[in-house]
């Protein structure tokens, strides 16, 4: 009988670790279609940073309470994971409680405090559901913010509902397993009552010893399969921030917020218009194919990163000043597009052997409306809010430049402002002669 | 009455003689109406403050801050490199500028195309004069006990993190400062940064500084300080918009400091 269960075990964890691997590998060859950016400087900050934002969870703790609830979510998961190594290696070996005989007494010690991780994650999880659920926080709404109507919301809840599942599935077992203790059954080693589950005994009162065995299996084969189940939702999830959360914030951008990111490929252009220098042919940079971003292969790889990393939880729209005051614009938005493009593109390079063959989309047009890009007052307030450290307004200024240089098309005031700046250098139509002009009413 | 002087670069450097630092006017502050009035009153305190300073008049163009955030990259590195050598020639070290987009494109944007400036706010360089006791703006009294809000730029608060300068210049009046809902990193945009300033806004519910002036006019503040044009024009047509302009006032943080000194 466990001979067949061990090899059904193997069998599963094996499929679950190719099917992941398969997401990992397309998911990290969409990144690597985008731009080389070298954001390993200063690899101390980094690291500082990285643990005081997704480690730490700084950010989270802007605001006390969500902070406090998420964080027992994540302390639970990342803790809780240590049993699960146990249960693998019970699943491989047919063994029960291997860990148990290894650390003796301190073994329900352990288990008692994950079942309290555990209980703490259930209720989180279940106060975040009836949050989600209910209207109280505009920025979940999807009436509210059309980015979130149909898939997004759903996988907002899926993953919470997931959680809540397996979390009653290990209290459950534990609680299974303690009755079949008390009742002497030789697969179960003694370990004294658990914590928490011991409270839920009563649920058990007068079954039959066959019948527990059935449901601590039933139990525990929910638990394993679910959260293989749940390694591989999570790569189609905004949930895969859960791993990208620590890269992505380790790779940030560490410059002031203000500064715009530069394009050395204009540089040597514009030096000669100017007749600063004549560098020899040879040095003058080739003229790129294309000039700011179009699709998801002219922005930069950590861009990529960003969208892969995205929570959705919609606090950079909720800051964004053109979103609060109805224009189309939704920094959650760009992020969840430029995701939904890399999907596709990873679709049509699985369909195609490994090479994306062009569908005649792109970034801008397809899924980013110009509406939206020339809404941005470039405020910074969607990079200060983002919990991950993600930056929408970079993916918005270089769409801009592709709208501005490539296709030369933007509203007919920014035109005016730029030939204003051509010829009179300034934005406003003015002489320059008339610069000083302001000082002659100083009383002199 | 004070003699005021503004000596250009050129006649600086004609008369063999460099300055402290180097007046960064801006294309609002040489051609907008209302915000050459902070032009001038942030000349007069440098004045008062005996500081050798000079502008460079004529020869100053725009930085390219809202060419770049349009997206025009070309119109911005021919503006910026050719300011990077009027610069240089007249070898600046140090500037001060009252507006927080020259600020940033100076500071922070320049050093990449070769211009390599110490870059300092006009808020951060009241502070210093006021903390070495070179103006004294409190003499006068005026807004003693007044209730003043201040609306942080994006440029100066979130891009280079600049939130206590302005606010300790605003205490040196004895003023009566009361904050706003959404201050410092959740302050929000008056709606002109990323070039919105030279385009009609997209459709939507509401303009962006409607919604802001709202919000400072909820404080109950007669007085809103600002240390940015662009929040200067948005915040005044907001003002106008509520037909709020007899009782409430818009004020950059050197016509405040100006008018408490009598300057
Ligand atoms: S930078 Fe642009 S997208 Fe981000 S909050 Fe400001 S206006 Fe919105
Ligand atoms: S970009 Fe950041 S703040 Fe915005 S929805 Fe995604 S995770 Fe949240």
């Amino acid at each position: 009988m466990t001979i067949i269960q061990q090899i059904l075990f193997i069998l599963s964890l094996g499929i679950a670790a190719w099917l992941v691997s398969r997401r990992i590998l397309i998911i990290s060859k969409t990144i690597r279609l985008g731009k080389d950016e070298n954001l390993t400087d200063q690899p101390g900050q980094r690291l500082a940073t990285m643990m005081r934002i997704a480690f730490g969870q700084k950010k989270m703790f802007d605001k006390p309470w969500v902070g406090l609830l998420h964080f027992m979510v994540y302390a639970g998961f990342l803790l809780i994971n240590i049993e699960v190594l146990e249960i693998i290696l019970d699943g491989i070996t047919g063994r029960h409680r291997l860990f148990e005989p290894l650390l003796g007494d301190f073994y329900p010690v352990l288990i008692g405090f994950f079942e309290i991780l555990a209980l703490a994650v259930l209720v989180a999880c279940s106060i975040f559901l009836v949050r989600r659920s209910t209207g109280i926080v505009s920025r979940l709404q999807p009436t509210r913010h059309r980015e979130l109507r149909n898939w997004p919301q759903l996988d907002g809840k899926l993953i919470l509902i997931a959680e809540i599942v397996l979390m009653m599935a290990i209290l459950t077992m534990n609680a299974a397993d303690s009755t079949l203790q008390d009742l002497d059954n030789p697969h179960y080693p003694q370990t004294g009552t658990f914590l928490i589950s011991q409270f839920l005994k009563p649920v058990f009162a007068g079954w039959n010893e066959h019948g527990l065995v059935i449901y601590e299996r039933i139990a525990w084969w929910v638990h394993i399969l679910g959260i293989f189940a749940f390694a591989l939702y999570v790569t189609y999830s905004k949930h895969l921030h859960i791993a990208l959360a620590f890269p992505n914030t380790y790779f940030t951008r560490l410059v002031p917020k203000g500064e715009m990111k530069n394009m050395p490929e204009i540089t040597s252009e514009v030096r000669i218009m100017l007749g600063i220098d004549n560098p020899p042919h040879s040095e003058v940079q080739a003229v790129p194919e294309r000039f700011g971003a179009r699709d998801v292969q002219d922005l930069s790889w950590k861009n990529l990163m960003d969208a892969y990393s995205c929570t959705e939880c919609g606090r950079c729209t909720a800051a964004c000043p053109a979103n609060i005051t109805g224009k189309k614009l939704s920094p959650r938005k760009i992020m969840m597009d430029t995701r939904d493009r890399l999907e596709d593109i990873g679709q049509n390079m699985l369909a195609n052997k490994g090479t994306f063959s062009d569908d005649g989309k792109a970034l801008i047009g397809d899924y980013i409306l110009e509406e939206e890009i020339l809404a941005c007052t470039t405020c910074n307030a969607c990079v200060q809010e983002c919990p991950v450290l993600i930056n929408p307004l970079d993916i918005i200024l270089q769409l801009r430049r592709y709208k501005a240089m490539d296709e030369a098309k933007v509203p007919a005031s920014w035109n005016m402002m730029f030939q204003n700046i051509d010829t009179n250098q300034a934005p406003w139509k003015f002489a320059p002669g008339d610069r000083f002009n302001w000082a002659e009413s100083l009383p002199k | 009455m004070m003699d005021y002087k503004v000596p250009t670069m050129a006649e600086m450097a004609a008369r063999n003689e460099t300055p402290e630092i180097l007046f960064w006017v801006g294309c609002a502050g040489a051609f907008d109406d209302r915000y050459k009035k902070v032009t001038i009153a942030f000349a007069k305190i440098l004045n008062h403050a005996g500081i050798r300073f000079a502008v460079l008049g004529t020869e100053e163009s725009c930085t390219g801050d809202p060419a770049r955030r349009a997206g025009n990259e070309f119109a911005f590195q021919m503006l910026a490199m050719s300011n990077i050598q009027v610069l240089d020639m007249y070898s600046v070290k140090k500037i001060v500028t009252a507006c927080p987009h020259c600020f940033n494109t100076l500071k922070n944007e320049y050093p990449g195309l070769g211009g390599n400036y110490e870059v300092i706010h006009h808020s951060e360089f009241l502070q210093q004069l006021i903390n070495e006791r070179k103006i004294r703006p409190a003499d006068g009294q005026p807004f003693q006990g007044k209730k003043i809000t201040f609306h942080d730029s994006c440029y100066l608060g979130r891009a280079n993190g600049i939130y206590n300068a302005p606010r300790e210049v605003l205490h040196a009046l004895d003023a009566d400062l009361v904050e706003m809902k959404r201050s410092r990193a959740k302050g929000l945009c008056c709606g002109a940064g990323g070039a919105q300033m030279f385009k009609e806004p997209e459709k939507g519910t509401k303009d962006i500084n409607i919604e802001r002036i709202e919000e400072a006019l909820s404080t109950g503040a007669e007085t809103i300080a600002v240390g940015c044009p662009f929040c200067m024009i948005m915040m005044t047509d907001g003002l106008k918009n509520k037909n709020k302009e007899d009782s409430v006032r818009i004020y950059d943080l050197a016509e405040l400091i100006a008018q408490a000194g009598n300057f």
